[in-house]
């Protein structure tokens, strides 16, 4: 058996990267402490300061579509030649019929693509990713399109309600000299682990509460990371970012902390406490984020989670292209920036938790 | 005289969250430790203390249970049961036993799996504690309920309301030199003041954390058997349960813990001791308005002072009293019917002087004392280190 075959990383066969990225978040900002105020809790003891919420005509599709639109804008190629759509999300507008073909033919994909729609909670944006890795790694494809989108919902008065949120990003998947960041390696590391799941014909999810920390998002994150480190060789002080899946402000910190990365190196793309947990969109979110500020030769490690659960972790590499890349299409940051704040009433409204029958 | 009753083993699980680890898995871990102590006796009973496993973990029978999967094949093994109280009640059964002769040696086995269910689920359990016709069916909650005491004592005596975190600013500090902890890390005044509320006026740092854990203690009435292991002698020297209403609206005065009174009077009459030669006091902080009643309902303070007695007196343990030596319920963690278990085992690692930097210097009788709902159930031991 040779090296590479005992090695736990994947890499593909034909060295790929990301081409274009592109990040959406909605307007809106429904802050914490008006949840809290509505349910009669602590204002203070918040898990984040305010999170996004799209408005009455945003659903994941047309969030998805704007985040597709940014990436293409980035990478520079024509949509028609993407071979392949995905978007991992965990609310998709049908439960029958795919996001990702209306998605593809938004942004004018050919009609020769690979599309199907993905769902692994929140990690359903980076096994997109993984899966256009391969796609063009093993040279089946030259481009791919990977999103992660959601606009989660939280259960009124449940703990989720706080962070549940929308927003996603998407990536054009290609050949590594044309990227703008290259993927040196992936690793993933999943469990059947049940801390948190929706059934069918349910409105909102339910979670195993304390369970969901240590076993679940701890467990996954910290090994998915670690593995991905120790195969590859590197240690936290190489990585100039690191990007973990964010459900809240404090997870993403103890985690990052429990492996040795510093406040400095994740808080470029912790982007929990002003937007929310995107779910599907969280952590490829807060890359985009990174890549709209990092540098040539900048190493990036990502690492999503999803509940049920599992984690990808992510090897990245800026390149000189990434720069100019980054000037075509709006920031991630000039999003967050565009805020409308609203009150709890109007959230409830653009959230359809109001019956009128 | 009755014959001496000898600890003759001591094991213990660190406290804490164990998903992974099932009833019968953390039993076997404190079961193992305290033979190995032992020098590996044979056990011919074994008593269980437990409160949740019917209910959360859909089990009962935990005698075989908990003896087939630790290789005690074909000895008594049985659960005791009287609600947080049980692991302490469990340790008073295996006394009959051995007191009156049927058993020479016996086990006892203080454990609880809070983590093997979540949310309402688990707290309709908890509740089975009180009295489900007036209290459970009604919502109320253990904690629920020791906010409404803590807001009775506060309107009632006007304490300084830091008065309340004493102990469990202390709690925490000692949890810090205890291995087997939750809580390892102190806190300030701070800290505890401006702690988020579970049941207003208590908050989350008047109330021990619900966790999983296993204690176990051997025990024999032969002296030849405690002799052949040597070290320090330490012996249950008396112990008493005493039960009050179970409800606090059919007690006179809910601020008044009587079975408190009772059961450690009754003790140390038995064991001939004065309140004033215990050398400490694992008094009973599932929550904090627990341990002020119970302090004040053994003597050491009258009603409506316990708060004052509490801001005067180090009870750190090189103080006049110590308490929650290895950091109570509140920093070692509570895990429920074990709970009893596990003062008796840090008491015994005190009067072996194998305290770490936690020991009272050369405590000699430790008072240990368990509650079952507001002292509906008490269950009091005092432990002696004999020549």
């Amino acid at each position: 058996m040779t090296e590479k075959q005992t090695s736990l990383l994947m890499r593909p066969s034909r060295a790929v990267g990301i081409v274009g990225y592109g990040a959406y978040i909605p307007r809106y900002r429904l802050p914490a402490a008006a949840i809290a105020r509505v349910w009669g809790r602590s204002e203070k003891a918040v898990p984040i300061k305010e999170k996004a919420v799209p408005g009455l005509d945003e659903d994941t599709v047309t969030m998805g579509i704007e985040a597709a639109r940014n990436a293409l804008k980035r990478a520079g190629i024509d949509a028609a030649l993407l071979r392949a759509v995905w978007t991992g999300s965990e609310s998709h507008p049908y439960a029958v019929k795919p996001s990702s073909t209306i998605i593809a033919e938004a942004v004018g994909a050919p009609e020769h693509i690979q599309a199907a729609d993905l769902e692994f909670a929140c990690k359903a944006g980076t096994e997109a990713m993984v899966m256009a890795v391969a796609l063009v790694g093993s040279s089946m494809a030259d481009y791919a399109l990977a999103l992660g989108v959601d606009t989660a919902q939280g259960k009124p008065g449940d703990a989720l309600e706080y962070t549940a949120a929308a927003g996603g990003a998407a990536f054009v998947i290609g050949p590594a000299d044309q990227a703008a960041a290259e993927i040196l390696a992936t690793y993933s590391f999943v469990t059947d682990t049940p801390d948190f799941w929706r059934r069918a014909y349910q409105h909102y999810p339910e979670h195993g509460q304390r369970f969901t920390g240590e076993p679940a998002y701890f467990r996954h994150v910290t090994t998915a990371a670690s593995t991905l480190m120790r195969e590859s060789g590197t240690k936290p002080e190489d990585y100039a970012y690191a990007v973990f899946h964010q459900p809240n402000a404090k997870f993403p910190r103890r985690a990052a902390r429990q492996l040795g990365f510093t406040d400095e190196q994740i808080k470029t793309g912790l982007l929990s406490p002003v937007i929310g947990n995107t779910y599907a969109g969280a952590s490829p979110v807060g890359l985009t984020a990174v890549l709209d500020e990092a540098l040539e030769g900048d190493r990036i490690l990502m690492v999503s989670y999803g509940s049920g659960a599992g984690s990808d972790a992510i090897d990245l590499r800026v390149t000189a292209r990434n720069a100019e890349r980054t000037a075509l299409a709006p920031k991630t940051a000039e999003y967050i920036a565009r805020r409308v704040e609203i009150d709890y009433a109007t959230y409830a409204r653009y959230r359809g938790k109001l019956l009128r029958e | 005289m009755d014959s001496a009753i000898y600890v003759i083993g001591i094991g213990q699980t660190p406290v804490g969250e164990f998903w992974d680890q099932s009833l019968e898995n953390l039993s076997a871990q404190a079961i193992r430790q305290a033979l190995a102590d032992a020098d590996g006796v044979s056990i011919d009973a074994m008593y269980v203390g437990n409160l949740l496993a019917s209910a959360a973990s859909g089990q009962a029978n935990l005698g075989p249970k908990i003896a087939d999967n630790a290789g005690l094949h074909g000895i008594e093994a049985l659960t005791v049961e009287a609600g947080e109280a049980s692991g302490a009640a469990a340790l008073r059964m295996a006394f009959f036993a051995l007191r009156s002769g049927f058993v020479r040696t016996a086990l006892v086995v203080g454990v609880e799996k809070y983590t093997d269910m979540v949310g309402s689920e688990m707290e309709a359990i908890l509740a089975q504690s009180g009295d489900y016709d007036f209290e459970g069916m009604q919502g109320q909650m253990p904690s629920g309920q020791a906010g409404l005491l803590m807001r009775r004592y506060l309107d009632q005596y006007q304490p300084k309301r830091a008065a309340l975190g004493v102990l469990s600013i202390l709690a925490h500090a000692n949890g810090v030199h205890n291995p087997n902890a939750m809580y390892r890390r102190a806190i300030s005044n701070e800290t505890y003041t401006s702690a988020a509320m579970v049941s207003d006026p208590l908050n989350i740092f008047d109330s021990g954390p619900y966790a999983d854990g296993a204690a176990a203690l051997i025990l024999t009435a032969d002296a030849e058997l405690a002799e052949k292991r040597g070290g320090a002698k330490i012996v249950v020297a008396a112990g008493n349960t005493a039960a009050d209403a179970l409800a606090l609206h059919d007690r006179p005065d809910a601020l008044v813990f009587s079975a408190v009174t009772l059961s450690v009077h009754k003790a140390l009459l038995e064991a001939n001791l004065e309140m004033a030669q215990m050398d400490l006091f694992e008094v009973w902080d599932a929550f904090s308005i627990y341990a002020l009643l119970s302090i004040e309902a053994c003597g050491l303070a009258a009603h409506g002072e316990g708060w004052r007695w509490l801001m005067e007196h180090d009870l750190s343990p090189g103080g006049s009293l110590p308490m929650v030596t290895m950091g109570g319920n509140k920093a070692r963690g509570f895990p429920l019917g074990a709970a009893g278990v596990y003062q008796a085992v840090e008491a015994t690692l005190q009067l072996r002087g194998q305290a770490g930097k936690n020991q009272v210097a050369g405590a000699k009788h430790a008072l240990i004392q368990a509650l079952g709902g507001p002292a509906s159930t008490v269950v009091t031991h005092i432990l002696s280190k004999i020549a």
